[in-house]
């Protein structure tokens, strides 16, 4: 395990990794995504109260689970750069925080676009509302916080205890509804016991659930080899990688 | 493992749970307050306060709403099978609202326990299924051919 953490943390071995992972994932990914919503939109059949409006819970659930996944990767890569001090978990918590952020906002203004037939109203500052808007903020934070020191080791441990700290809030997203009477339903998907989502319904959700993970996976490591490319500008073995692929 | 990496190692992990126990009491502290909603049967017991704005939610009771004939004026009741709150509401419904499904009701309770809602927003619950799906649980589902007497009303 300690020899594949030390590769990862070696540049040239995860530029090469970057290449063959994308080659694979990344078609894979669109495909993913483009089959997800040619099922949600046009095969899945209309919820017997909301009608067609409810389908645009297979984009909001599925941006709204990387997200919280997401943060978790950010915060354990914070970990790893706060802890054994490798690079390449700095530049991997900083590649993951706009592709969170973005998911984010996603999960966000598809809700208020989904609450507003619904609920009857755009925002309510319900508990997993407001946990998700704090999402946002950690996520733009994380950025933010990157940007404002000269020192980009000072930075970066800054990053990661923020990172850290607003581990919290993930489980909080997650059992919000349970734990507070709030305007958002319970969970449909259940891990145990019988989901509460009708399994025509419930199929093409777990596809595009599937499809985001594996674009978020595909975007982070596009951003993780543009900032490895942007930091070895001047290395032998990248020109080396780029004249002889 | 090398000692100083431990040594961070557990700063990191003192941080991150010294953060959640602050934001665990924080939460504990504020538990009534992050609720969206007050439960029919707090409001029969009096904790929500009067002549301030609240909400109140729960379920429609099956024939209790009201609709005035003149204007947008609806009255229905909303229960969480413990107690029973009658709510009044002067305006556009949202699509969702029916008898039998969830509302949270947002309004100021009156001296005789009236609340007079200023916002009526629906809250649906976690089951999705399709029309057929739904009708086929209820055992309504029209056998093919016998759509069209349902249709004029006469069975």
């Amino acid at each position: 395990m300690w020899s594949v953490i030390h590769k990862m943390g070696s540049p040239p071995w995860f530029y090469r990794f970057a290449g063959v992972f994308l080659r694979w994932c990344l078609p894979l990914a669109l495909a993913g995504l483009l089959v997800g919503a040619l099922w949600g939109l046009f095969i899945a059949p209309p919820d017997f109260r909301q009608g067609n409006s409810y389908r645009i819970i297979f984009i909001h659930v599925p941006a709204a689970v990387v997200a919280l996944a997401g943060y978790y990767l950010m915060a354990f890569a914070g970990l790893v750069s706060l802890v054994w001090k490798i690079k390449m978990a700095d530049t991997a918590m900083r590649a993951v925080a706009p592709v969170g952020g973005a998911l984010t906002f996603i999960a966000l203004a598809t809700g208020a676009i989904w609450g507003k037939p619904t609920w009857g109203a755009w925002w309510v500052w319900d508990a997993r509302v407001t946990s998700m808007l704090i999402l946002l903020f950690l996520y733009l934070g994380v950025i933010a916080l990157f940007e404002a020191y000269e020192n980009k080791a000072v930075a970066a441990r800054a990053c990661a205890v923020l990172a850290l700290v607003g581990t919290v809030n993930i489980p909080i997203i997650y059992k919000s509804v349970d734990w507070w009477y709030s305007l958002h339903q319970p969970a449909s998907i259940k891990f145990t016991g019988e989901s509460a989502i009708d399994s025509s319904m419930l199929y093409p959700l777990l596809l595009n659930i599937g499809a985001f993970y594996l674009t978020f996976a595909c975007v982070v490591v596009l951003n993780m080899r543009a900032a490895l490319m942007n930091i070895h500008r001047q290395s032998a073995w990248l020109t080396q990688e780029l004249t002889h692929p | 493992m090398h000692p100083k990496r431990q040594q961070r190692l557990i700063i990191a992990l003192v941080i991150v749970l010294l953060s959640s126990a602050t934001v665990g009491l924080v939460a504990y502290a504020l538990r009534g307050n992050i609720n969206l909603f007050y439960p029919p049967s707090e409001v029969v017991a009096g904790k929500a306060p009067l002549g301030r704005n609240i909400r109140v939610g729960g379920m429609v009771v099956d024939g209790s709403i009201k609709r005035s004939t003149t204007d947008l004026t609806t009255t229905f009741i909303v229960t969480d099978y413990a107690a029973e709150v009658t709510i009044t509401y002067t305006g556009i419904l949202p699509d969702l609202f029916a008898e039998g499904e969830g509302v949270v009701a947002a309004g100021v309770l009156d001296t005789a326990g009236i609340l007079v809602a200023s916002e009526v927003l629906a809250k649906h619950d976690e089951n999705y299924m399709p029309p057929e799906v739904a009708a086929a649980l209820e055992g309504k589902q029209p056998r093919t051919g016998t759509a069209k007497i349902y249709r004029n009303g006469e069975v």
